[in-house]
């Protein structure tokens, strides 16, 4: 059936926890109301993170006995902005508030031929999609890129299942993954679906648009959780209100912004919509823009920015880890 | 919701629709350039054909702020505009232009629906996409093979699509119904033969030295002139899960072999059903007339076609006033009658259906 995205909120019960890489938490849960989740779904959780309220995005990984048992796997990462620390408190029996599987990112049966690339914990939201594939006996490969294999969940399982449709890229084995190479091997009637850090998925995006592929055969989904910096703290300037705020480096400028009291206008919260945009009025920084709304050429131009997942850094290079002597400020107008 | 056991009594007045299955969605050639908004089993379909001329079928709602796509026109090689602020998707249903942006939203996407055109039909899938295997089209080959002639129509009927397929699963309603064209009273005085598998139900009833019908006495003598005389004739009735039904019919001379296979004293037609639900209470029925002599005549064609319009316009008004009547006695039940057997073996085939799909539920 076609996909319904009116959320559904529900319990879902904690029915099994375990670790599947260094980080990784997967968690099974039990939907108070079960439904099949399609490949390439996902489903919120309401998390608590320093007493309020806030929700996250996690894939479903496998979807069983129709949609009773779901399974997620949550990566804990240094500046998690608290949803991961939470998530892996977890224990079974606990119960968490939950929507249906929701789908932004739809497997379409009928390509001549996919390429499904997972870059780190992106291999969540490819994990169901590739096994479809493999069930249809359709031709696929399964592009697997991290940093090292003890980081890189369901290894195993997948090497099992897929072997030869699956290629494994590790960097510190030395075999990391060559985007343009990668992008050589589709053809005009390729489907690639990704998910996985910013970075990759922007250098996928370029190196598609200059071998003058279709794009909208380029599939991806972002949570909008990852950027070109680290995020640091950052002051944000909002002079028409009297505002001078901090923005910590587990929180967003959105989410600051209206803790401040700024009467804020979003929509998808997650950098694709563009209905969170400021107007940039100065910078003593780099904006580290997060969105797949902006061009390159308007997010060049640093007049505007999609304040639910762009933040200002004072890093001039690219993933410096030097810790800032003062932090960025961006002075911004808001609507 | 709670699931109803597979023990339920097959007299639900109104049956739900599988959606893992094959349905008409339109006429070949009523899928063109210009988008056609059908609505198939509860889903609101924006169906037109690309440039390359293959058909697709899109959800009839834009993702943004789902203005019906079906008003829209079609633009470039494979895509379909919204009407109302511009948004182009193409036959997968994914975006490829957002005017008033420099960049597309990854999100946006409408649902687009496997498809397959076959037997001079565009059918559609709503189910789950990996199961929509197109060997699973039900046959209908008489209606593209050069071995027969014919067209037909489409009736919209204001009814479950059950009722329908118990119309045309039990015969002897023709004895009352239709009584000025195809009804004698043989009907319902002779024996029928029920037989099923996991797939396919078949009534079987044949009369012997009969007087012909106004219709067959007319078919009759367009393949031979002039004719008189008794006739044997038959029924031979096949639903084809979900909702398929053709009827091989015909009369033959009386005594000259039909009943063991020589239909060469005949004339033989066969009536193509498709019926598609469209919403619980309402459902196209897509028919058509096929016959295997005299291919050539435009004529017979139209006048087949004209004649069974007439006998189906009295179906549709018997199926209305069916369901007007279920409606209007909600207190009251169905109950059975042993011409029922086709009817109620299909009745069963389709909530074995239902419940594969998790979804045998009771309807209100």
């Amino acid at each position: 059936m076609a996909a319904t995205n009116t959320e559904v909120w529900q319990y879902g019960t904690v029915v099994e926890v375990g670790s599947v890489a260094t980080n990784i938490q997967r968690i099974v849960l039990a939907p108070e109301l079960p439904v099949n989740a399609e490949p390439g779904s996902h489903i919120d959780v309401r998390v608590r993170i320093d007493g309020r309220e806030d929700r996250r995005s996690y894939s479903v990984v496998e979807s069983n006995e129709g949609g009773r048992r779901l399974a997620i796997s949550v990566l804990k990462t240094p500046l998690s902005r608290g949803g991961s620390i939470f998530m892996h408190t977890l224990q079974p029996g606990d119960q968490l508030e939950i929507t249906q599987p929701l789908q932004n990112f739809p497997l379409r049966v009928g390509a001549a031929r996919y390429i499904l690339l997972a870059g780190g914990i992106g291999i969540t939201a490819m994990i169901n999609m590739a096994r479809i594939l493999k069930n249809l006996r359709l031709d696929y490969t399964l592009v697997y890129a991290g940093r090292s294999r003890a980081a890189m969940a369901y290894l195993d399982e997948l090497q099992q299942l897929h072997g030869e449709n699956l290629v494994v890229h590790v960097d510190d084995e030395g075999t990391p993954l060559n985007v343009r190479q990668l992008v050589a091997s589709a053809t005009t009637d390729t489907e690639l679906y990704m998910c996985g850090p910013i970075r990759l998925m922007d250098a996928v995006r370029r190196a598609w648009t200059e071998a003058r592929l279709n794009y909208p055969n380029l599939r991806y989904e972002t949570f909008g959780n990852s950027g070109w910096y680290q995020p640091e703290e950052f002051i944000v300037k909002v002079p028409t209100l009297g505002l001078e705020i901090r923005v910590g480096q587990d929180n967003s400028m959105l989410e600051a912004l209206e803790d401040a009291g700024a009467d804020m206008m979003f929509g998808c919260r997650k950098g694709e919509c563009g209905l969170c945009e400021v107007r940039i009025l100065e910078l003593d920084g780099t904006i580290d823009h997060r969105d797949v709304f902006y061009s390159t050429r308007q997010q060049t131009a640093t007049t505007k920015m999609a304040c639910c997942v762009s933040r200002a850094v004072t890093s001039k290079n690219l993933l410096t880890s030097d810790p800032p002597t003062a932090p960025a400020v961006v002075t911004i107008a808001v609507p | 919701m709670t699931a109803v056991s597979a023990q339920s009594s097959t007299t639900n007045k109104v049956l739900g629709y599988p959606l893992n299955v094959w349905y008409v969605a339109a006429w070949d050639k009523e899928v063109t350039r210009n988008p056609l908004s059908r609505k198939v089993a509860g889903r609101p379909l924006a169906l037109y054909r690309t440039e390359d001329g293959k058909a697709a079928a899109l959800a009839d709602a834009c993702w943004h702020r789902l203005a019906p796509l079906s008003l829209g026109k079609t633009v470039g090689k494979d895509g379909i505009q919204c009407p109302y602020h511009g948004i182009v998707y193409n036959s997968a249903g994914r975006c490829v232009s957002m005017p008033a942006q420099e960049t597309i939203n990854p999100s946006a996407t409408v649902p687009s629906f496997p498809v397959v055109e076959r037997y001079r039909y565009v059918w559609v899938w709503l189910g789950d996409p990996t199961l929509a295997d197109p060997d699973l089209v039900p046959d209908m080959h008489q209606l593209d093979s050069p071995q027969w002639a014919g067209d037909g129509e489409t009736i919209y009927a204001p009814c479950n699509f059950q009722l329908v397929l118990d119309n045309l699963m039990d015969l002897t309603h023709e004895e009352f119904i239709h009584s000025s064209s195809i009804g004698q009273d043989e009907l319902s005085e002779s024996e029928f033969v029920v037989t099923h598998d996991d797939h396919t139900v078949t009534v079987t009833r044949w009369m012997f030295n009969i007087d012909a019908p106004p219709f067959w006495l007319k078919n009759m003598r367009d393949k031979f002139p002039g004719f008189e005389g008794k006739v044997d004739r038959w029924q031979i009735i096949t639903y084809r899960s979900p909702s398929v039904i053709n009827i091989d019919v015909g009369v033959a001379k009386a005594g000259t072999g039909a009943f063991e296979g020589d239909r060469s004293q005949g004339v033989n037609g066969f009536v193509m059903n498709a019926i598609t639900p469209e919403s619980d209470k309402s459902c196209h029925y897509f028919w058509a007339f096929m016959r295997n002599y005299r291919l050539d005549s435009q004529l017979i064609t139209t006048q087949l076609r004209q004649g069974v319009h007439g006998v189906f316009g009295e179906d549709e008004a018997m199926l209305t006033a069916q369901q007007a009547a279920i409606d209007a006695n909600p207190d009251y039940e169905f109950y059975n009658l042993n011409i029922d057997a086709g009817g109620m073996w299909v009745r069963r085939l389709i909530e074995r259906q239902l419940e594969s799909e998790g979804r045998l539920v009771p309807l209100a």
